[in-house]
């Protein structure tokens, strides 16, 4: 097969955009909805997710139907209900943007997936932990803040990796509500330039360029919180 | 307002003329999808595991590749790819089965491997001081525990399977989520018809998992 890469130097037709200029901001694009909608997931995971630690059993309940109601929609019909629904049912709505919608699409279906990961770090720590707390005098609320979530942040992390790359690839939904991200970038310059082989190529690498990078990042974030005595504390 | 909404479109001749057709696809290609990436998924874990590297290396590269790639873009590639190597054009639907069976294949083996890896190496020995060979070995006393071990995850990645059906929506395959939409704009309905679509998905993978849970603790072997 012939590869053929000089069309991402003309312009897209208005004289003064190339396709590469628009290959590096749909980048930005997907950058920038999976860095707010990350940034969200990790609020409202965090929260959610040590709610449904707590020894109040209405509260733990309400945590966990929050994490199966973002879990057991498809995120694309959730990214619809954002981007269809929600404006017409709440109209001062209507004029929020469509990139603030899906980020909330993509954060709240996130923020489910990063609960259940920071339920699972505080429940891995031994229950003396939390004893320790309360025997010291401690509240509840300063019995998370300064004992288990310190430690419990630190054991997700790990876990936090991979939804963060998770993240990254689930943006690419974004295109179905004509979010100028890398995915309708492939689909509208394929159908534009019909060289799709090098069109998918270039999106592809990207992608994956971007995932390696959270990757390293998150590692040497790893690195520098991790806790002397524990499982790879040592190393 | 909330009090706007009209759901008196939603009758029996909705379903039989929009919903059952898209309900059938996305059915037919899970269940595909799930029985060819177990299978395929399988081979790969074994060939990752066989200790060979030119049998290791491509697996591993293959899963790897497949992993790190969104799944849109992924169906979006095979169905540029399929025409050019075939020489034809292919159906959205075909294309869809073949993508989503090889795309699973890769999230499968990785579930396999891990189960592969939990059966313990006394197994193995066992086999072989029965006088069996190693793909005897594999097949009689490894890989039925290692399904076992593994079944609900296996199980839970299908629902995950299911729920992402609705991303051949980027090929304009017709599926669930596409009856749903078509439903919609039919009726003048768009905001009813995918407020419908998100409960009907809903129950589904709801009851889907509650039963995975139940039986998660019902099958684990205790040791």
């Amino acid at each position: 097969m012939h590869l053929e890469w000089g069309f991402f130097l003309r312009d897209i037709g208005d004289g003064e955009t190339t396709y590469l200029s628009w290959l590096f901001s749909a980048w930005g694009w997907t950058l920038a909805v999976a860095g707010c909608a990350w940034v969200l997931a990790l609020l409202l995971g965090s929260v959610v997710g040590t709610l449904r630690t707590m020894q109040v059993t209405w509260v733990a309940r309400l945590a966990n139907a929050w994490v199966e109601l973002f879990r057991n929609i498809p995120l694309l019909v959730q990214i619809f209900l954002w981007y269809h629904v929600i404006p017409s049912l709440i109209p001062p709505l209507r004029d929020v943007p469509s990139f603030v919608l899906v980020v909330f699409g993509l954060g709240l279906f996130t923020s489910s997936r990063v609960a259940e990961q920071v339920r699972a770090g505080i429940q891995s720590l031994p229950h003396g932990q939390r004893h320790a707390g309360m025997a010291l005098g401690l509240t509840t609320a300063q019995t998370y803040r300064y004992v288990l979530l310190p430690m419990a942040f630190r054991i997700v992390i790990p876990p936090l990796t991979s939804e963060a790359m998770n993240i990254i690839k689930n943006s690419s939904v974004a295109f179905a509500v004509s979010i100028s991200e890398l995915t309708l970038f492939a689909m509208q310059a394929q159908e534009e330039t019909s060289r799709g082989v090098e069109v998918y190529l270039a999106v592809t690498t990207l992608y994956i360029i971007t995932a390696m990078t959270i990757n390293r990042l998150m590692a040497l974030i790893e690195k520098r919180v991790r806790v002397p005595g524990y499982v790879g504390g040592d190393r | 307002m909330i009090g706007n909404l009209d759901l008196s479109f939603f009758n029996w001749e909705l379903v039989s003329n929009f919903l059952a057709k898209g309900f059938y696809f996305s059915i037919q290609l899970t269940l595909i999808a799930m029985a060819g990436g177990i299978v395929f998924g399988t081979a790969l874990a074994l060939c990752r595991l066989s200790g060979r590297p030119w049998l290791a290396l491509p697996a591993a590269t293959y899963v790897n590749t497949m992993r790190s790639i969104p799944l849109v873009m992924v169906i979006l590639w095979f169905f540029l790819l399929i025409p050019l190597l075939i020489g034809r054009s292919m159906g959205a639907e075909l294309s869809a089965i073949i993508t989503f069976t090889l795309f699973e294949a890769a999230y499968y083996s990785e579930i396999m491997r891990a189960g592969i890896q939990s059966v313990a190496r006394g197994q193995v020995y066992a086999g072989y001081a029965l006088g069996l060979t190693y793909g005897q070995t594999m097949r009689l006393i490894v890989l039925p525990q290692a399904f076992r071990n593994m079944l609900p995850v296996l199980l839970t990645q299908t629902i995950i399977l299911f729920q992402d059906t609705s991303l051949v929506y980027a090929i304009g395959a017709y599926d669930l989520l596409k009856g749903f939409e078509v439903a919609g704009k039919n009726f003048n309905r768009p905001v009813e018809a995918y407020l419908l679509a998100a409960v009907v998905y809903f129950v589904i993978c709801f009851s889907l998992s509650s039963v995975v849970k139940k039986l998660q603790t019902r099958i684990a072997i205790i040791r």
